[in-house]
């Protein structure tokens, strides 16, 4: 493997946000299921604890978030993430007609990644949908069920609490899908590891899809 | 436009008085001569020595809310039912304070009428809490049930709100009032805030769930424990209540007033609640919707790694 089939992809910010997110993450998706399934006569782990667990995590998520917005401003990374709407849908097929036929006939990949184009298509829907709104709406319902007080008591006549909580459980368990199909396409690679090192040392290997 | 407001004026004047008499009309007619003086800031007498009639001020105690009394379960009783006949003389005895009042159970127990109160399974749990244990006799239903004010909220409101708010005011009324609270003890009373600072969001909790839930040990047969418990006894464990089955469901979601709320899992019902506990409401069309799209995931991505491998 020569130096010139690797890109540097992920500047150390963006490494550092990343692996602060996916533990952040984790702990919150193992904590907030259970607590969605918490019942007192079977308690495997303290409550209490899975809450305050669940609530710091939040936090440094939080925070970690804003690390990624103003990473994302200020330097050229947000590049990867202006879509172009015009053809969307026909470069959202091309690549969906990828991972379903062309990748088991060994095709190459519609968008090959390149320093111009680090997400494809679907990469690039998904990480906006997912960065800009899910997680945000996240942050936002979160941050009003840790300050109960602030929310709206009633809107019209459902408790404003149940709406957001019921918004922040449905957004987090969009979170978790997004998490197991983001690991397995990550194990799309010239071999399954392969993206995984690339998110820790930087390095894309170009020879991987 | 004048004329019309004229009317509207009238209208909601006559509306008024309408309302007035009807809230009159519900108390027993032989009370007029005692609401007279007991509803009002200052009363008139004629002094026998100077031979002049004196107004003076009503003890506070003694004036009565006539809003409340007409809403409480007991406005068509005469009040010499419960009081001593011989108030009806004026100036008062002053004696006939000392009289003991009749006690609850001296008109509800035992009536078949009542017995789906269960007063005497009341008085048996009341007997092992800790009021009873620490006062004994001295004290009475009355202490938290004011007589003349009382209403059967939890069984009949159905908004939680105003169950929460009338059953706290009871414990209140001596739990955040040194004057009161020093009838039955010697001491000042805890500061309520600072032993429930363990407690996250202590405002809305006060605001939305009863003393009670947490204070007593809920008895199947009984709407309402009447066995407060001791400090240390007192339930601290938050999941007991954010919980899938929440103990909530036992107590305060338990009258049928209510009980749609805990049934859970009918998306109408949860819309139309006001009061929501995190944690206790399980809405089953979600965790189906949710498990669903969990194992079409996991379908998906196992039916893709299969082809890579067995095309690889």
């Amino acid at each position: 493997m020569t130096a010139e089939n690797k890109i540097y992809f992920y500047p150390i910010w963006l490494r550092i946000w990343h692996g602060i997110n996916a533990l952040g993450i984790l702990i919150l998706i193992f904590t907030g299921i259970n607590m969605q399934y918490s019942n007192p006569k079977f308690e495997l782990i303290n409550f209490q604890f899975i809450v305050n667990l669940h609530n710091i995590a939040g936090i440094l998520v939080t925070l970690n978030y804003l690390l990624f917005f103003t990473g994302n401003i200020l330097t050229s990374n947000k590049r990867y993430y202006r879509l172009k709407l015009k053809g969307l849908i026909k470069r959202l097929n091309l690549q969906i007609g990828y991972y379903t036929s062309g990748l088991f006939k060994h095709e190459q990949p519609p968008f090959p990644l390149s320093e111009k184009r680090k997400f494809n298509p679907m990469q690039k829907v998904s990480y906006l949908i997912v960065m800009y709104f899910f997680v945000p709406g996240l942050i936002i319902t979160g941050l009003g069920l840790l300050f109960p007080e602030t929310i709206i008591e009633n809107v019209y006549s459902v408790s404003g609490i149940f709406l957001t909580a019921i918004f922040h459980a449905s957004l987090g368990f969009l979170v978790s899908i997004f998490l197991i199909v983001h690991l397995y396409v990550a194990s799309i690679g010239k071999n399954p590891l392969n993206n995984f090192k690339s998110i820790i040392n930087g390095y894309h290997d170009m020879d991987a899809h | 436009m004048r004329s019309s407001f004229q009317v509207l004026l009238i209208l909601f004047f006559l509306g008024f008085s309408l309302k007035s008499l009807a809230q009159e009309k519900k108390l027993a007619p032989e009370n007029d001569l005692c609401l007279k003086c007991h509803t009002h800031q200052t009363f008139t007498f004629h002094n026998t020595l100077t031979k002049h009639d004196d107004r003076r001020m009503m003890n506070p105690l003694y004036i009565l809310d006539m809003d409340r009394l007409t809403s409480g379960v007991h406005a068509k009783f005469k009040c010499t039912d419960c009081h001593s006949a011989d108030y009806a003389k004026y100036p008062h005895n002053a004696e006939l304070k000392l009289e003991p009042l009749s006690t609850c159970l001296d008109c509800h127990g035992g009536d078949k009428k009542y017995a789906v109160y269960q007063f005497e399974k009341i008085d048996e749990e009341f007997q092992k809490s800790v009021h009873f244990q620490k006062s004994g006799e001295s004290f009475t239903c009355s202490k938290c049930h004011n007589q003349h004010y009382y209403q059967a909220k939890s069984r009949n409101s159905s908004v939680v709100g105003d169950i929460v708010s009338f059953s706290n005011e009871m414990c209140m009324s001596c739990h955040s009032n040194n004057v009161k609270f020093q009838l039955i003890s010697d001491t000042l009373k805890p500061a309520l805030s600072q032993i429930h600072s363990w407690l996250p969001n202590q405002a809305l909790h006060f605001k939305n769930v009863r003393c009670i839930e947490c204070h007593t040990r809920v008895v199947d047969s009984l709407s309402v424990s009447h066995n407060i418990l001791p400090k240390s006894k007192a339930l601290n464990n938050c999941v007991e209540c954010h919980s899938k089955n929440s103990m909530l469901k036992a107590s305060l979601y338990k009258y049928k007033n209510l009980q749609i709320r805990s049934e859970g899992g009918k998306l109408t019902s949860i819309i139309s609640n006001k009061s929501y506990v995190i944690g206790a409401y399980q809405n089953i069309a979600l965790n189906y919707i949710s498990i669903i799209i969990f194992l079409l995931a996991l379908a998906g991505i196992c039916i893709h790694l299969i082809i890579r491998i067995v095309k690889k």
